[in-house]
């Protein structure tokens, strides 16, 4: 394993040493991974004492968790990073291997709850961003009152990781989305009220 | 740019820096008529006017400000009765790759038959090697410490708002009044203070005279001039010289051509650190601006094309070369007159105005060497003005600097300045605090902080020539705790401090005997009203610094010796001894121990910043409030310039696995590669250090352009800075890095460890990339795509 055990109160007395920068820029925590709501108890442990000291929470997930646990720590996040990789829930099977219905169910109560959510949709050419994947997003953010989505266009990074692992990139031939599409699907989707940004 | 700026910025930049003998001519010419017949003070003033009445007159095709301090742009003289080159001096200067000066076959032969004849074991460079002690000069050799005044004048100042109220006709009635003033019967020092101000009088009118050279020449061109919008130009430019610098200026225009001229007196009388300054510029050309706007008399691009023009006459004037340690310490053409933009009025309130936004704008557009520029923040100070700023920093030169203009005051009320004059000062050279126009705050030399670790471990021995340079404070592998080693390097420091002191209060004694400054103590208060000389003591605040080197290199060597030797007890000294001798050569394995587990200053570690602490308190302590010969009071500054190279180049192996010869860190950074935790922790531990007790601390960061790209990147670099002040820290500056950059790190990666480059929706070390990606990212860093 990489990595060591840590307690709450270890992670805390490193997050308040930029308490300083908080406070002057309004920044925060982001709780991230992997999947940080594998961990509930402790991240629960650790929104709690941030939300106690002040500290502006972000939690970065794919949402696939049962509402029982997500709604448990829900009230201890400031924002989430919100995770859609296709509305179509037998696509989504095909590509993640998971439906994507509780996912989604998650979403409506958070939204529903006045929770802040930013949508982040990585974008695989020929897997997930085909137009009427994107307008489906688009039309549900409308229905749910979200505005803001980022598109975190595929890179290849992850060949460099996966050599040194000594292992096997299978999808080798998938290319980095052009420019041109790139920019196009932010005009569209600016065209819908959004707020677009490629990145982050 | 406009057009005649683009064309004077062409000139500037493509001219070739070059020595011109004009000025030792002409100072070595009036020395053989006055020197011996009158008083130094007044042999000083003749001298001055000499040159001024002497030297040949530069105003160039399309300039609007007028005067060159050589022959021509770039043209630089030389200093004989500071510093008189050899011959082979001359060959090195024009010969070298780096900071080179051309030398023509004339130059050379002038230098050979007439100045080295007259100025060989008389200049104050001889003097001062003749009057140090050869513990001093050991010292010297060592490279313990550095001195400023082996071939430059102490200077180092800054003009304040005087001579916009007042012109030298002005001055001549206070000298005058001084003068009538002096108790002959009952004052010891009536003689001096008359021979002083006579040297000023006789100052005023050489400055006027100089000016009116000028109006002359403009006149003269004017009457040749064919076009009709140039020769009024001359006939303007003619009009200015002949009212500035007798009278105080009227307008904008005139405003800049007077500091122009006091600036260029003040680098022609003497070879001062740090040339001269304008200080508060935007607080000083604001009631210009402001009322010139009102009347319809300047508009906004009049005032950039004139505030460019005043650019450029910086950039003309490189700094005179240097040789030897002197170039080591300070390799670079700058001559380092850095305007202040922002900070507070007088009374305490935001100073930011309209000139602070345009001077940005200059900055930008102009992208030149010199002069160097930083913006004071200050919390009164509105956050629209630091995101101006964080766009031109973005565009990567590295200007403006920013300092915490509210612990700038804060520094000058600890050493006893009045709160206005506080206000009023700001920061000048690289770091240095000073109350401008009225202070002399002269820096004394770079001090090796490292290599006193060295001798400390050699019980008083420089292992470098086997010489005893230090005192005998134990055998190391004697201490039984690591505050044993600690006593015995702050009982070396002591020692070392003190050589150098004593050596300073010599040199200060000789300038103040042989070498004044009567031109430029007239424009820094109080000279006139005590009669006394800049380099006397006449100034009203008077501060001498020691400027301390590679703090984080020595903090990083205390904790791995504490955590390794003392607290893990993972080795013996006697065992690190012997690395340290080999120059870790058969011992890879512990200095990748010493680098890679071992807490380090910059990471927000108490255990490193401790350390840091324990050496800034010594050094401290050893310096800060010494008194100095002609009143001044002793501090200290955390700035290397580029001696960290020179100082790291003197200092062999190190227990923070640093390899013998290689540079220190520099200014109060963390040493390259040891800062792992990003730049808010480096900050966390730079603030440890109290900098309100120094004159100055330097803070260097490293940013690719991704991470301060947008709207979201000026944001957060406003942020950083403000949480850093918030903090007390006193100056940051921004390096951002470009694609040429990138690329010079993938074919060097050992100089780019801590390079951090934002990969995707994370950053990542830039080393740490494979070649596919690192090209992805530098042709992503030129085109400036996602």
């Amino acid at each position: 394993m990489i990595g060591r055990m840590v307690t709450a109160g270890e992670v805390m007395e490193e997050i308040e040493k930029d308490r300083v920068f908080y406070e002057e820029s309004g920044g925060g925590v982001t709780f991230s991974g992997g999947e940080p709501l594998m961990q509930p108890g402790f991240l629960h442990a650790l929104l709690s004492k941030c939300k106690e000291r002040k500290i502006h929470t972000a939690l970065d997930t794919s949402g696939y968790v049962s509402w029982e646990t997500l709604s448990r720590i829900s009230a201890n996040v400031d924002l989430f990073l919100y995770d859609i990789k296709h509305t179509d829930d037998r696509r989504h099977m095909e590509l993640t291997g998971v439906s994507n219905r509780q996912i989604f169910h998650n979403l409506k109560n958070l939204a529903g709850a006045g929770k802040k959510i930013w949508i982040r949709v990585p974008v695989m050419p020929g897997l997930n961003d085909d137009q009427e994947n994107m307008l489906k997003i688009a039309d549900l953010m409308h229905a749910l009152n979200l505005k803001d989505i980022f598109l975190l266009p595929y890179h290849r990074i992850a060949t460099d990781k996966y050599g040194r692992l000594g292992r096997v990139y299978l999808l080798s031939d998938l290319q980095t989305p052009s420019d041109e599409y790139m920019h196009g699907t932010v005009e569209r989707l600016s065209a819908y009220g959004l707020n677009v940004k490629i990145g982050g | 740019m406009n057009e005649r700026v683009a064309k004077l910025r062409e000139q500037s930049v493509t001219a070739i820096p070059h020595i011109s003998m004009e000025r030792a001519q002409l100072v070595t010419e009036a020395y053989q008529r006055y020197a011996g017949k009158v008083s130094i003070p007044v042999l000083r003033a003749l001298t001055f006017k000499h040159v001024m009445e002497n030297k040949k007159i530069c105003i160039h095709e399309g300039e609007l400000i007028v005067g060159e301090r050589g022959p021509g742009p770039q043209a630089t003289p030389t200093y004989p009765e500071l510093c008189c080159h050899t011959m082979e001096d001359l060959q090195i200067m024009n010969d070298r790759e780096k900071i080179s000066f051309k030398v023509k076959e004339e130059a050379k032969k002038i230098h050979k038959e007439k100045i080295i004849p007259f100025w060989k074991g008389k200049s104050m460079r001889d003097l001062i090697f003749e009057q140090m002690t050869a513990q001093w000069k050991d010292c010297y050799e060592a490279g313990i410490f550095t001195e400023f005044m082996e071939q430059r004048a102490p200077g180092h100042t800054v003009a304040d708002d005087k001579i916009y109220k007042k012109g030298f006709l002005d001055f001549k009635r206070d000298i005058e009044k001084s003068l009538e003033a002096i108790d002959y019967a009952n004052d010891r020092e009536a003689y001096k203070k008359q021979e002083e101000l006579k040297a000023m009088l006789i100052c005023c009118d050489a400055i006027i005279r100089f000016a009116e050279r000028h109006g002359e020449k403009a006149l003269e061109l004017a009457k040749e001039e064919k076009n009709p919008e140039r020769k009024k130009e001359l006939e303007e430019i003619a009009q200015i010289c002949r009212y500035v610098p007798a009278n105080p200026p009227r307008n904008f225009r005139e405003a800049l051509q007077m500091y122009w001229f006091v600036h260029l007196g003040v680098i022609i009388e003497l070879n001062t650190w740090d040339s001269f300054c304008p200080g508060r510029l935007d607080q000083h050309l604001y009631p210009f601006y402001e009322k010139e706007m009102a009347e319809g008399t300047l508009n906004r691009e009049k005032a950039k094309e004139l505030l460019e023009c005043f650019w450029i006459k910086f950039n003309n004037q490189p700094a005179p070369p240097k040789v030897g340690i002197t170039l080591e310490e300070s390799g670079t053409y700058t001559d380092f007159c850095n305007i202040n933009i922002g900070g507070v009025k007088p009374d305490g309130s935001d100073g930011v105005n309209e000139v602070s936004y345009l001077l940005l704008e200059v900055i930008r557009e102009m992208r030149i060497l010199q002069p160097s520029t930083n913006i004071q923040v200050s919390k009164k100070n509105p956050d629209q003005f630091v995101i101006k700023a964080a766009e031109v920093i973005r565009e990567g030169m590295g200007f403006p600097s920013v300092f915490n203009a509210d612990a700038v005051i804060q520094e000058l009320l600890r050493q006893g300045k009045s709160l206005v004059d506080a206000r009023c000062g700001g920061t000048s050279g690289c770091v240095e605090v000073g109350a401008f126009g009225k202070e002399a705050y002269i820096l004394t030399g770079y001090f090796n902080l490292v290599k006193i670790l060295e001798i400390t471990l050699h019980n008083g021995i420089d292992p470098r020539t086997g010489k005893k340079i230090g005192i005998e404070t134990g055998e190391p592998t004697e201490f039984k705790s690591f505050d044993e080693l600690m006593d015995a390097y702050r009982k070396q420091l002591h020692h070392f401090v003190e050589i150098k002191i004593k050596g300073n209060q010599m040199i200060e004694s000789l300038y103040a005997e042989y070498m004044p400054a009567p031109f430029m103590s007239i424009v820094i208060d109080d000279c006139i009203t005590h009669g006394k000389d800049y380099n006397a003591g006449g100034a009203r605040y008077n501060s001498r610094y020691i400027q301390g080197v590679g703090i984080g290199s020595i903090a990083d060597c205390l904790s791995s010796i504490r955590y390794h030797v003392f607290d893990k007890k993972n080795l013996t000294m006697e065992k690190l001894l012997k690395i340290l001798k080999a120059d870790f050569k058969g011992y890879e394995k512990e200095r990748q121990l010493f680098l890679n587990k071992t807490p380090k200053y910059g990471n927000d570690d108490d255990y490193a910043d401790e350390m840091m602490l324990q050496v800034f308190h010594a050094f401290h302590h050893a310096v800060d409030g010494k008194p100095s010969v002609t009143g001044g009071t002793y501090r200290i500054e955390m700035l290397p310039t580029t001696c960290h190279v020179y100082f790291g180049s003197v200092t062999g192996a190190m227990p923070d696995g640093r390899k013998a010869g290689a540079p220190l860190s520099e200014g109060i950074s963390p040493v390259q590669g040891a800062d792992r935790h990003g730049p808010t922790a480096v900050i966390k531990s730079a603030s440890k250090m109290d900098h309100l007790r120094t004159g100055g601390t330097l803070l260097n960061q490293k940013f690719p352009p991704h991470v301060v790209d947008g709207e979201e990147g000026l944001a957060k670099m406003k942020d950083l800075i403000r949480a850093y002040f918030k903090l007390d820290g006193h100056h940051i500056q921004f390096n951002i890095i470009d694609g040429n950059t990138l690329r010079d790190a993938q074919k060097n990666p050992e100089k780019y460890k801590t390079l951090i480059v934002r990969v995707a929706g994370y950053s990542d070390y830039f080393n740490n990339l494979n070649k596919g990606l690192q090209d992805e990212i530098i042709a992503r860093t030129e085109h400036k795509s996602f």
